[in-house]
């Protein structure tokens, strides 16, 4: 099969952001929006011909002895370093690639259209700036593609920071609003902090394998590991030390604790990109990149334990905070946070010998399947908010009789979330479940409870827009979105309904063997009657408005408080920075700065410019004077050689 | 006689072509169609260069081994012709002025006449051919430098730019007789072959004056003092010509006869004199550069210490230094013609050429500010415009060589890339941050279409010749398989 036609997923969106970008207001609004559209959907049916030929094609060569190859599309050199280190760009096709092209363009066109709808005030105007904002969530697909199809790290490094830099600008698109801008900062710091540790272990890692290439590192990862020698650093190998450092940037992107701070602030952008961007497709670029070197990994035990260690822990504080929020996006967004920290605990625990490495399989079916249900809520979320205003719960309630659209999607994306059967988060967490079990039962356990958590707090926010009270909207009665918004809520229930009836390991495993997935029904039974126990409490407390939850923040207050401010981890990191690095490690330097370094300088300068002056003599004008310079040059030249020399 | 030895120096003949299809068009055609006569040299000059790009060269030698054909000689003519392309195309609007009606056409054949020089200094391998194609690149100039011949200042720039080539030509020769006398033939590889491990004071004094006669027109610290002077007399497009395609030409034909002649006396005489001379063209050419407020004069300065840099591809005395020196020509002959287009469109529009009349040009002229912008960085060397890997380049190759005085001399180099800095900058801050004066800033107005399509062909150029990495692996294949006849 001949592959080479996949440039056109990576040039329609680029040429889409150039188009967008350079024409900017000469466009009417709308037009803009229709030109991102339509541009967006023709990649994905691009994206989509690619996948399906990938995954159903017959031809020779596409699999081999029942093992998906991988399959490099296209490559250019662009930079040669040596003959082994060369910097290409490229387009890699193998199942997760595939899988990825299918979830990134399916949610970025349905967000594309959600958008057209959204982006309007109540007077049907079109918001102010649509053009840009078409232009950088083109700029964002063609950045998240280019991501997963990259053939060598190298490529991923530099699409990474693209995505970084286009999540920075929409999170940012109120740039008016002091929270916008401040919430975009703070996204980017905080993920280019951890993409420092992305680069030094890139760094580490093709100095010490001599290649950037992911076939060459996977396919024989010992081989990898035999190249770098067994050199250590601190006692550790340092392949550890790269890929746990790689892992940081993962992390960073994908918003693992600690370095999670950013997301749920990232909510002040515009509700269609949170959906995207932080919920469906750039939150797991850590995931996906952690599941692109899973064999290099594996064999490092000890960051495998990080991994999973960090993952499990994130999980439970994400879901712990989840259950005390009051705005709708954050709940959505520190769920978001919890549900990724399943997908890296699922790889964090998955071993190629542990049940044929069901924990690989589990995880992308799980980032599949999350990026599906998790837009959806994302989506709902943002037709509740266009209708009441407010992304307060309290300024909701009772909102089924006037949204039943939004009010069915958005129980089905809680019900996948859940994990109740047949909705597509049960079968994907499932496997996860598995996955940890067969690590250890304490993982197992953990995981379950975790599980148990997120149909709780999924369902108090539930219950809290859709039932609880009836407050009183005045002559603004709450309505459902219009088609453009409500479509994609359609089709994005549909999928989060059966996507989890794909038999998905076929497609997708570590080795890309096809995989049999079989439920486990001690864990499938075991998770559902957790998920059930969670979801009455959540029906008994919160169905109807009452005194109980408040009376239970009470009794618990300091829990409740600590919770609902998020474990202070915000306060922590605003004490080290202002308390400790500004005052205690900035000043003196920036003092140092001032009066060692620029002191200096100047006097430097001082030196230059008085030289300058001092010399203007020599440009007399005159030519005799010049003739005179270039003579007594000539014989300086040669006399202080020979003097020298001789 | 064998005529087909010709056939070894396919770029001439095109030139010559060029040359007498101008002069044919000049002499003959009538007045009406007189006036697309710059159209018609543009035209017929970028064909040529094209036809350059793609034909096939053979290498050779004519003219009993006086002239030679390489890769190398190949790719700077190339570089040279694009230039020479650019500058050709800057001049129409000027060419086309009511005062210039009847000397264009003595103006475009002066042009291709000096070219024409200049190759034959590039291919020379016998030092009478070098200095007739010296001569040839050097006469026509002082006539085009007076162009402009009702302005006083234009009179006063040929006079000295006159003088000062009749002087080096004559410290030149007298050491190429100093020469002649140690070896007894002025073949480049007679030369090579009797200097070896030659250890007197005459050979000293010889390659100090041959070093000082090309020195001059590659102003260097202190042959350099005509620079300012006549950059700042000469018409604008003789100025982008003389400080980008002369220099060019001679930077590589003093790399030939620094490596290839005197390449086996290279630690005992000539790295030390051109040593001195680098530190002194990079810092003085910097001192100078920060005091100019006519922009003309300004970038005299900067091309003299521009000059340095180069130097530092010829002191690295291998093929990566050639390469290096044959891509930082091309890029500084696209970055200082982006500048001189800016600073030629603005002068033809309205006559100002000082720094202050640019105060708020950005408002006014967003175009122009733009252009003249990436021509200063690149000029200064910032990433990712071309100039930065051209500087990266050439420290590269003078690293290479290992040696410990090198490496001092690329830090005194890295140095004054920081002063460079801050005066290429004073240009931008002027443009972008400076309020305008009483007067306010120059008015918009619109640069006429071959100017701008002069400028749009550098800024491409500017912003793409460092990504393209295939540009400066070709240029280093040419230098390497030219170098092997070097040493």
């Amino acid at each position: 099969m001949d592959f080479s036609y996949s440039y056109l997923v990576l040039v329609l969106p680029l040429v889409t952001f150039l188009f967008l970008g350079l024409m900017g207001t000469r466009l009417s609004r709308k037009t803009a929006g229709v030109v991102g559209t339509s541009m967006m959907g023709i990649t994905a049916v691009i994206a989509y011909a690619i996948s399906l030929a990938y995954f159903f094609g017959t031809d020779q060569g596409q699999i081999i002895e029942g093992i998906r190859q991988q399959i490099v599309a296209w490559d250019l050199t662009w930079l040669e370093f040596s003959e082994k280190l060369v910097i290409k760009i490229g387009f890699l096709l193998d199942p997760i690639s595939a899988m990825m092209l299918i979830v990134i363009t399916t949610v970025s066109f349905l967000v594309h259209l959600y958008s057209l709808g959204y982006m309007q005030d109540h007077n049907h105007e079109y918001e102010k700036g649509l053009q840009r904002y078409y232009a950088f969530l083109s700029l964002f697909s063609l950045s998240m593609l280019g991501l997963v199809v990259a053939p060598n790290i190298f490529q991923m490094y530099i699409f990474w920071e693209l995505v970084g830099v286009s999540s920075y600008l929409l999170i940012g698109f109120y740039y008016t609003l002091p929270a916008a801008v401040s919430a975009s900062k703070k996204a980017f710091i905080v993920t280019r902090f951890a993409d420092l540790g992305f680069l030094v272990g890139i760094l580490i890692l093709s100095y010490f394998t001599q290649t950037f290439d992911f076939i060459t590192l996977t396919s024989n990862p010992t081989a990898a590991i035999e190249t770098a020698g067994g050199a250590t650093f601190m006692g550790c190998s340092v392949m550890a030390w790269a890929l746990t450092l790689i892992f940081m940037g993962g992390a960073g992107k994908s918003a693992m604790f600690p370095l999670h701070i950013w997301l749920p602030d990232a909510m002040e952008g515009p509700t269609p990109v949170s959906a995207l961007i932080h919920a469906a497709t750039m939150v797991v670029a850590g995931v996906f990149l952690i599941a692109r070197m899973f064999p290099l990994y594996c064999m490092e035990e000890g960051t495998m334990t990080v991994i999973t260690v960090i993952g499990a822990f994130t999980a439970f504080y994400a879901a712990a905070v989840a259950c005390v929020q009051s705005d709708i996006k954050r709940v959505l967004a520190f769920s978001t946070i919890s549900q990724i920290a399943f997908m890296v605990t699922s790889l964090g625990v998955a071993r190629p010998e542990l049940h044929e490495g069901v924990g690989y399989m589990a995880s992308m079916f799980h980032l599949f399947t999350h990026a599906m249900f998790k837009a959806l809520l994302f989506l709902c979320a943002g037709a509740i908010i266009h209708a009441v205003h407010s992304n307060e719960m309290s300024a909701m309630g009772g909102l089924r009789k006037y949204m039943p659209i939004c009010n069915i999607a958005f129980l089905i994306g809680c019900l996948a979330i859940a994990g109740i059967p047949p909705f597509a988060g049960f079968f994907s967490k499932d496997e996860i479940l598995v996955a940890a079990f067969e690590q250890h039962t304490f993982w197992g356990i953990w995981m379950m409870l975790v599980a148990g958590m997120t149909a709780f707090y999924m369902f108090r926010l539930y219950y809290k827009i859709f039932w609880w009270n009836n407050p009183d909207y005045g002559h603004h009665t709450p309505h459902d979105a219009p088609m453009t918004m409500s479509l994609p809520l359609i089709i994005l229930s549909v999928v989060s309904i059966v996507a989890g009836l794909i038999p998905f390991g076929e497609f997708v495993s570590w080795n890309r063997e096809a995989y049999h997935i079989h439920l486990n029904y001690t864990v499938a039974i075991s998770s559902v009657a957790v998920a059930v126990v969670a979801i009455l409490l959540a029906t008994k407390l919160y169905l109807k408005e009452n005194e109980a939850p408040a009376k239970m923040a009470k009794s618990f207050k300091g829990l409740w408080t600590a919770a609902y401010n998020r474990f202070y981890m915000d306060e922590l990191y605003q004490f080290i920075t202002h308390k400790i690095i500004f005052e205690r490690v900035s000043r003196p330097l920036a003092w140092f700065d001032r009066q060692i370094v620029d002191g200096s300088l100047n006097s430097l300068a001082n030196l230059a410019n008085s030289a300058s002056f001092a010399i203007r003599k020599l440009q007399s004008g005159s030519i005799q004077s010049y003739v005179y310079v270039y003579l007594i040059g000539v014989l300086l030249l040669a006399a202080i050689t020979v003097i020298c020399l001789i | 006689m064998d005529y087909s030895q010709f056939l070894n120096m396919p770029q001439e003949i095109g030139l010559l072509v060029v040359f007498l299809l101008v002069f044919l068009y000049d002499t003959f055609m009538s007045k009406k169609v007189q006036n697309a006569l710059p159209v018609f040299t543009c035209v017929a000059f970028g064909l040529f260069t094209i036809a350059n790009l793609f034909f096939a060269y053979e290498e050779g030698t004519i003219f009993g081994g006086m002239f030679e054909t390489t890769q190398a000689t190949v790719a700077i003519k190339a570089i040279l012709n694009i230039g020479m392309l650019i500058v050709l195309i800057q001049s129409i609007k000027w060419a086309n002025s009511e005062y210039m009606t009847v000397r264009r056409g003595e103006f475009y054949e002066l042009l291709l006449i000096t070219l024409f020089g200049m190759y034959f200094m590039i291919s020379a391998r016998h030092f009478l051919m070098f200095v007739i194609g010296l001569e040839t690149a050097s006469l026509p100039l002082a006539a085009l430098i007076a162009f402009e011949k009702n302005r006083y200042e234009s009179h006063e720039a040929a006079a000295k730019y006159m003088f000062t080539a009749i002087f080096s030509s004559a410290v030149f020769m007298m050491g190429l007789s100093f020469v002649y006398a140690l070896s007894g033939s002025l073949y480049f590889s007679d030369i090579a072959l009797s200097v070896m491990g030659e250890k007197s004071t005459m050979l000293i004094v010889a390659l100090a004056f041959v070093i000082a006669g090309v020195g001059f027109k590659l102003s260097l610290v202190p042959f350099h003092l005509w620079t300012a002077d006549v950059y700042q007399g000469a018409p604008t497009p003789v100025t982008g010509y003389l400080s980008v395609i002369s220099k060019g030409s001679a930077a590589f034909g003093f790399m030939v006869i620094l490596v290839q002649v005197f390449g086996s006396v290279y630690d005992m005489a000539w790295e030390w004199m051109l040593y001195a001379l680098i530190v002194l063209t990079i810092t003085l050419g910097n001192l100078f550069a920060i005091r100019q407020r006519n922009m003309k004069r300004f970038l005299a300065f900067s091309s003299v210490s521009q000059a340095g840099y180069i130097m530092l591809g010829i002191i690295s005395a291998n093929a990566l230094g050639l390469g290096s020196l044959m891509y930082y020509v091309l890029v500084y002959v696209l970055s200082n013609l982006a500048a001189f287009g800016v600073i030629g469109a603005i002068e033809n529009k309205t006559g100002k050429v000082m720094m202050a009349d640019y105060n708020g040009l950005r408002s006014t002229n967003p175009w122009l500010s733009f252009a003249m912008m990436l021509a200063m960085f690149s000029l200064a060397g910032i990433p990712p415009f071309a100039g930065f890997f051209s500087k990266f380049f050439i420290f590269t190759s003078a690293l290479s060589t290992g040696s410990v005085a090198l490496y001092v001399l690329v830090l005194i180099a890295l140095l004054n890339t920081i002063i460079s800095l801050y005066y290429y900058l004073l240009v931008v801050k002027a443009m972008f941050i400076n309020k305008p004066g009483e007067e306010g800033a120059i008015a918009p107005f619109k640069s006429a279409c071959s100017e701008r399509l002069a400028m749009i062909v550098c800024v491409l150029g500017i912003i793409l010749v460092g990504i393209v990495s295939c540009i400066y692996s070709g240029l280093i294949e040419a230098a390497e398989s030219s170098v092997t006849m070097f040493m």
